[in-house]
């Protein structure tokens, strides 16, 4: 509110007012809110849609690593008496009460192999002693339960079995992230490292790092000298070898991979050049593809083009005097190129790395198709567990994982190229 | 660029060095898609060059699997060619049937992609925007996202939505994972954007409509394409999110060849695959075309 008083205080002239009377502070926070509402309305419906066909799904995927109700829902009389009750040893006669009667329940909803699954993700086993049990189940009549369960299978008196149900008991479970950290519930409940043999999911996420490293590497060496000399020739001759990268980055993915297939089968086209060459014998074909030698191959090739785009529009900009005044004040080619080229063309050389590094990180089709066993990512393991295995819960924590990994690499794309800047072609 | 006549031996070897590596690192981009090109035509059924290939003997080359392209899945392969013969090739040739599948989704999930899209990055260039950082990440996340994350996601969602095994529900999920790329290729045009053109048109007396048509999109047309052919290609080129959620009757051209590299593997793969090269090979001259337009209707208006 201005009151006269102001205006006085203010100086002779008043507040500037529009020409119906409004003063132009509020007229000007007005049309701000107004251009506000404009730009955000062009955008809502593209939100809308990513919100509802991307971060919901993905977000729902990703509470089912938390969250499996498989055996509190089809077992809730055995999981509402084990929440109550602490598990330090087997329980008696009322948890063995609870157990058969929904077991039973189970048997008849035909649900009992889904529950003995969920117990078999941390006890190997389960499935078949639930199915076993279930089966023989209409042989208890009535009580005593716990004497006449334990005379059909001695493994219900096994104290790891009613620990790993007690924790199955709650439908939220930190279980399947404890799987894919390589950890486990011992007897007692504690969070142990898993046995050395199951151990599989670190030593994945490890490989998964050291070949998308190894890629982005290659990409870099390789890489670089090509948009160095793309960067550096005259337009008609580079715009004629941009073609060469710009033709495999728009070439299907599956058409580049059966490519390498061709090229790459103990029967190809690169051993039979070898072996006609001489230099390997009939016998000693090369092994070079089924295997972590495949998928780096492959996949070297078709990030390359990731690498070389970003690198080249860096050097572009790049002034070729820079390099021509450092030497002819005496630097030597190698000074020259380390002190003053070098360091111009690091943030392409970032740019390059990183995306290079996350797209490799979370690559599915090309390793599942050239890498073997051995050149598996991590990518390959979550569409294992996802659609063979059928660990769903298993697959949602390792999404996680492998997502949260992504996400931070993002963040570090976006502090240091901007995902504005990225250059497409 | 010669080298200067005083360049020592040392430079001299260097550059010669230097050009080597960078012949081996185009050979080694280009080589593995080119020699899949005289294998297709390849008349034994083997992925390596026979010996009359080599000695260009035409008893060595055959269109045998473009043939076999063609026929894979029809009811009566070997009956005589006419109008009947090439129903039946319209109706069940598998190449055919997932070729038809690719151009379905792939132009529908673009239209929805360059729409929602361009109107968002309108909506993004604006100075205005608020959270624009916050809002451009996320919508640009579907391409940062590993695939086979949001194809799992879906999987689930869709199964709930009933949306699994369907057509729209793979529009939708293809048309979601091109929004990046228009947004990208759209915000950069409009970053070169005289805003005062649109100042113009409206003390002009232009309506907000009229001013886009007249004056927003002739100049931003070559990014909207690029951008459109980007998420074309995305939905042309993906497998991962049809692995997941499609049956048969939305079997696209990746997942044909997907599976043909799994079971059945033949040159057939290859006479496909050729086919596909020559495909990107237009794509990418249109795309070039467009750049060269951009760049002369920069040189108008700067």
């Amino acid at each position: 509110m201005t009151t006269a008083a102001d205006t006085v205080a203010a100086g002779d002239l008043g507040p500037l007012t529009t020409g119906d009377g409004t003063p132009l502070k509020t007229a000007l926070a007005r049309a701000t809110r107004r251009a506000r509402l404009k730009a955000l309305f062009l955008v809502a419906p593209l939100l809308l849609f990513v919100i509802v066909t991307f971060a919901v799904p993905i977000g729902q995927m990703l509470y089912l690593s938390i969250y499996n109700p498989v055996f509190s829902d089809n077992m809730p009389r055995l999981s509402s008496w084990l929440r109550d009750h602490d598990v330090a040893q087997v329980p008696g006669e009322d948890a063995f009460k609870a157990l058969v009667l929904d077991l039973t329940e189970a048997r008849a909803n035909r649900t009992h192999a889904q529950v003995g699954t969920r117990i078999n993700y941390e006890r190997t086993g389960a499935t078949s002693l639930f199915k076993s049990t279930a089966r023989k189940i209409k042989r208890i009549k009535g009580p005593p339960y716990k004497d006449q369960l334990l005379a059909l299978n001695e493994e219900w008196g096994d104290l790891h079995l009613w620990t790993v149900m007690a924790r199955a008991a709650s439908p939220h479970t930190a279980a399947f992230y404890a799987q894919a950290l390589d950890l486990s519930y011992d007897a007692e409940g504690d969070i142990v490292r898993a046995p050395e043999n199951r151990r599989i999911y670190g030593h994945l996420f490890l490989r998964t790092l050291f070949l998308s490293a190894l890629i982005a590497g290659l990409c870099l060496i390789l890489g670089y000298p090509a948009a160095h000399l793309l960067a550096s020739l005259p337009l008609k001759y580079s715009n004629l070898l941009m073609v060469l990268v710009l033709l495999p980055f728009w070439t299907s993915l599956l058409v580049r991979t059966t490519s390498w297939i061709t090229l790459l089968q103990s029967q190809g086209v690169l051993n039979d050049m070898l072996v006609s060459l001489g230099v390997l014998g009939d016998d000693g074909r090369l092994q070079l593809m089924y295997n972590q030698w495949g998928t780096v191959i492959a996949m070297t090739h078709i990030m390359l083009p990731f690498m070389i785009l970003p690198l080249y529009s860096v050097m572009k900009t790049v002034p070729k005097d820079f390099v021509r005044a450092a030497r002819s004040l005496g630097a030597g080619p190698v000074t020259a190129f380390l002190r003053v080229y070098l360091p111009q063309t690091v943030p392409g050389i970032g740019a390059g790395v990183l995306l290079v590094f996350i797209i490799s990180v979370g690559y599915y089709i090309t390793p599942a198709l050239v890498g073997g066993s051995s050149g598996q990512l991590i990518s390959n393991q979550i569409a294992f567990h996802m659609l063979q295995s059928l660990n769903w819960g298993l697959a949602a924590a390792l999404g996680a994982l492998l997502l949260g990994g992504v996400i931070l690499l993002y963040w570090l794309y976006d502090r240091l190229v901007g995902v504005d800047n990225m250059k497409l072609g | 660029m010669a080298m200067p006549p005083h360049a020592t031996t040392f430079e001299r070897i260097w550059r010669r060095l230097y050009l080597a590596f960078c012949a081996g690192v185009f050979l080694f981009l280009i080589a593995p898609i080119i020699v899949i090109v005289p294998l297709s035509f390849n008349a034994e059924p083997y992925f390596t060059f026979t010996r009359d290939m080599l000695a260009l003997d035409p008893d060595g080359f055959s269109l045998r699997w473009y043939d076999r392209l063609l026929t894979y899945g029809m009811t009566a392969p070997d009956a005589v060619r006419d109008g009947a013969w090439w129903a039946d090739a319209w109706a069940n040739s598998q190449w055919i049937h997932a070729a038809k599948n690719s151009f379905i989704i792939g132009i529908s999930s673009t239209l929805i992609a360059t729409g929602l899209g361009t109107l968002a990055a309108l909506g993004l260039s604006r100075p205005e925007m608020p959270f624009r950082r916050a809002v451009m990440a996320l919508l640009i996340s579907p391409m940062i996202v590993p695939m086979i994350i949001s194809a799992t996601g879906l999987f689930f969602f869709y199964s709930k939505a009933g949306l699994a095994h369907t057509y729209v529900g793979i529009v939708l999920a293809h048309a979601m994972l091109g929004i990046p790329f228009v947004i990208i290729t759209v915000t950069a045009t409009l970053a070169g954007f005289d805003r005062s053109l649109i100042h113009a048109a409206a003390s002009l007396g232009a309506s907000p409509v009229t001013t886009f048509r007249k004056v927003i999109l002739p100049l931003i047309l070559p990014g909207v394409i690029s951008g459109a052919l980007f998420a074309f290609v995305t939905s042309f080129d993906e497998v991962v999110v049809v692995l997941f959620v499609a049956s048969y009757d939305q079997q696209t051209i990746p997942l044909q060849m997907w599976n043909g590299i799994r079971e059945q593997i033949s040159p057939t793969i290859l006479a496909a695959a050729t086919i596909l090269i020559l495909f990107s090979i237009a794509l990418l001259t249109t795309l070039e075309l467009l750049r060269r337009r951009t760049e002369r209707l920069r040189g108008l208006s700067g």
